[in-house]
């Protein structure tokens, strides 16, 4: 089993659900988060007054899945969230040692 | 009053009353999220303590006849609590303590500028009290009380012996307002805390709306009944204040490279203050300009100012102080004789007096002010610590002083 995780642009979440669904993933879960990567701060000015904004809105996305669909659910995350611009975020894939549905006590293979 | 009147002055008193939340608001979305409640506690809590002041004697001080027919102070014990306006005696008098209840709160809810962010709120509401009666109501007396020979009545000394031209309180409420809050910051230092963004721009353009609204009653009202004058300086206020948007969204574009919604809040704001003491004196046609210049006057100056170590939070001299000066000299060069008000601008061929007769006005104002509110807030701060604890800085005011967050989660 794997975890995958990727933090995308906020408005770019609808079209990865919907690549995702197309890939056949049935369930995740999504977080609002801030962070920076490797580009500059941005400038905003209030009253005149320029602020630089160095943590930007971000979306992190988390879903567990059989090790076999790794590949085509990565793919299908990286064709919904890419615009081509700086920012577009990361994705990156973990091992995970157990899973257990909480509502059925259900474990490994069968929790997914 | 006629029917029509009073119910056109009900109406007014209603639109001022949106004001106060449009003014919290205004202040507490540029605030930090962690002190924006103890701003809206600020705007009210100082309207309340003016309402004590105001049964209590503060209205006699005001409008009352002239201590000794000096014209410095009105008699403290002529409407003391109140007692006198039971009865319908056709003067109206009820309404007008009403009234300008309003305005001497809507001043010391701007004088909150120069606190905000580090201020205790006790020592704040006692602030409050002190700065009413100390500072508003000689100057409120000297602008707003009229001397009646008829019946020997004594008003204040820069209405009827200078002579001052100030229709809705440019000098009593703005400048009077404006320099206040410089000196409370003066004696209350800088933040300690990087002041950052505003936390939530749409609250500000809501409050701004608010405060729009509500300057249409504050200038209408004062023509005090349903008249022709009435429905001309809420057609001057509305030009002012569009001018006033486009003036400072004209010097963020030239200057920063965008016009920001920030910017044509801040800009409609100074537009309204500059037209409040010259809204019956120019052609609807010169309160536009008017508006704009201000506008354009107070994005400049916001800037400069915040170069200087005085933290004036938001910016209330610059907007209030600065944007009633503006205005006023504008009105004194370009006022017309078509107006309600029959001055002559300088540009026109006016009396030079006139610049002479405000530019005393002006400086009065702000010197009494800055002045008078140096020492109280000096004094208290003398007696016990005005300002909140690094710490209770640092916490927020909301959850230090309050108890309580405005919102479940905070920006990073």
């Amino acid at each position: 089993m794997k975890l995958i995780t990727a933090i995308i642009q906020p408005d770019r979440l609808d079209e990865v659900r919907e690549s995702l669904s197309a890939a056949g993933v049935t369930g995740l879960t999504a977080s609002v988060v801030k962070g920076h990567g490797a580009g500059a701060a941005r400038t905003e000015y209030y009253r005149g007054e320029a602020h630089a904004v160095e943590l930007r809105d971000k979306v992190r996305i988390e879903i567990i899945v059989a090790a076999d669909l790794e590949d085509a659910v990565v793919a299908a995350i990286v064709a919904g969230a890419r615009t081509g611009q700086i920012g577009d975020g990361k994705v990156w894939v973990t091992d995970i040692a157990r899973v257990v549905r909480v509502r059925t006590g259900e474990e490994g293979a069968q929790a997914l | 009053m006629p029917p029509a009147d009073l119910a056109w002055m009900l109406a007014a008193f209603a639109l001022v009353l949106l004001m106060f939340p449009g003014l919290a608001l205004f202040y507490g979305g540029m605030m930090k999220g962690r002190n924006a409640l103890n701003m809206f506690m600020m705007v009210m809590g100082s309207m309340a303590v003016t309402a004590v002041v105001y049964v209590g004697f503060g209205h006699g001080l005001v409008l009352g006849d002239s201590v000794g027919g000096l014209g410095l102070i009105g008699n403290p014990l002529e409407y003391a609590g109140w007692t006198a306006f039971t009865a319908d005696d056709g003067s109206d008098s009820a309404y007008w303590g009403a009234f300008y209840t309003l305005f001497a709160a809507i001043s010391i809810g701007i004088v909150a500028s120069g606190g905000a962010g580090r201020m205790r709120f006790g020592a704040w509401l006692v602030f409050s009290a002190l700065w009413i009666v100390l500072v508003y109501a000689p100057l409120a007396h000297w602008v707003f009380a009229f001397s009646d020979e008829e019946s020997g009545v004594v008003g204040g000394w820069m209405r009827n012996v200078l002579g001052l031209h100030d229709y809705a309180g440019g000098t009593a409420v703005h400048m009077n307002a404006g320099a206040s809050a410089l000196a409370l910051a003066a004696v209350l230092g800088p933040r300690r805390t990087p002041h950052g963004r505003p936390h939530n721009i749409s609250l500000v353009l809501l409050g701004a709306g608010m405060l729009f609204v509500g300057w249409i009653g504050f200038n209408g009202g004062t023509a005090a009944g349903a008249n022709f004058l009435a429905g001309y300086v809420v057609f001057t206020t509305l030009l002012a204040a569009l001018g006033g948007g486009l003036g400072f969204a004209l010097v963020e574009h030239f200057r920063d490279g965008q016009a920001t919604m920030l910017g044509f809040a801040s800009g409609l704001i100074a537009g309204l203050v500059g037209i409040t003491p010259t809204a019956d004196a120019v052609t609807p046609l010169a309160s536009l300009p008017l508006g704009l210049v201000c506008g354009a006057v107070v994005a400049w100056a916001i800037t400069w100012l915040r170069r200087r170590r005085v933290d004036d939070a938001l910016d209330a001299f610059a907007v209030h102080g600065i944007g009633g000066i503006v205005g006023t000299y504008l009105a004194v060069l370009f006022a017309s004789s078509a107006a309600p008000a029959g001055l002559t601008g300088l540009v026109f061929g006016g009396d030079p007096l006139l610049a002479l007769t405000e530019t005393i006005a002006i400086a009065v104002t702000l010197v009494y002010s800055f002045g008078v509110t140096y020492a109280i807030a000096w004094v208290m701060d003398k007696v016990r610590p005005i300002r909140v604890s690094a710490k209770q800085e640092a916490v927020g005011l909301d959850r230090a002083l309050h108890a309580e967050t405005a919102y479940d989660f905070d920006r990073i």
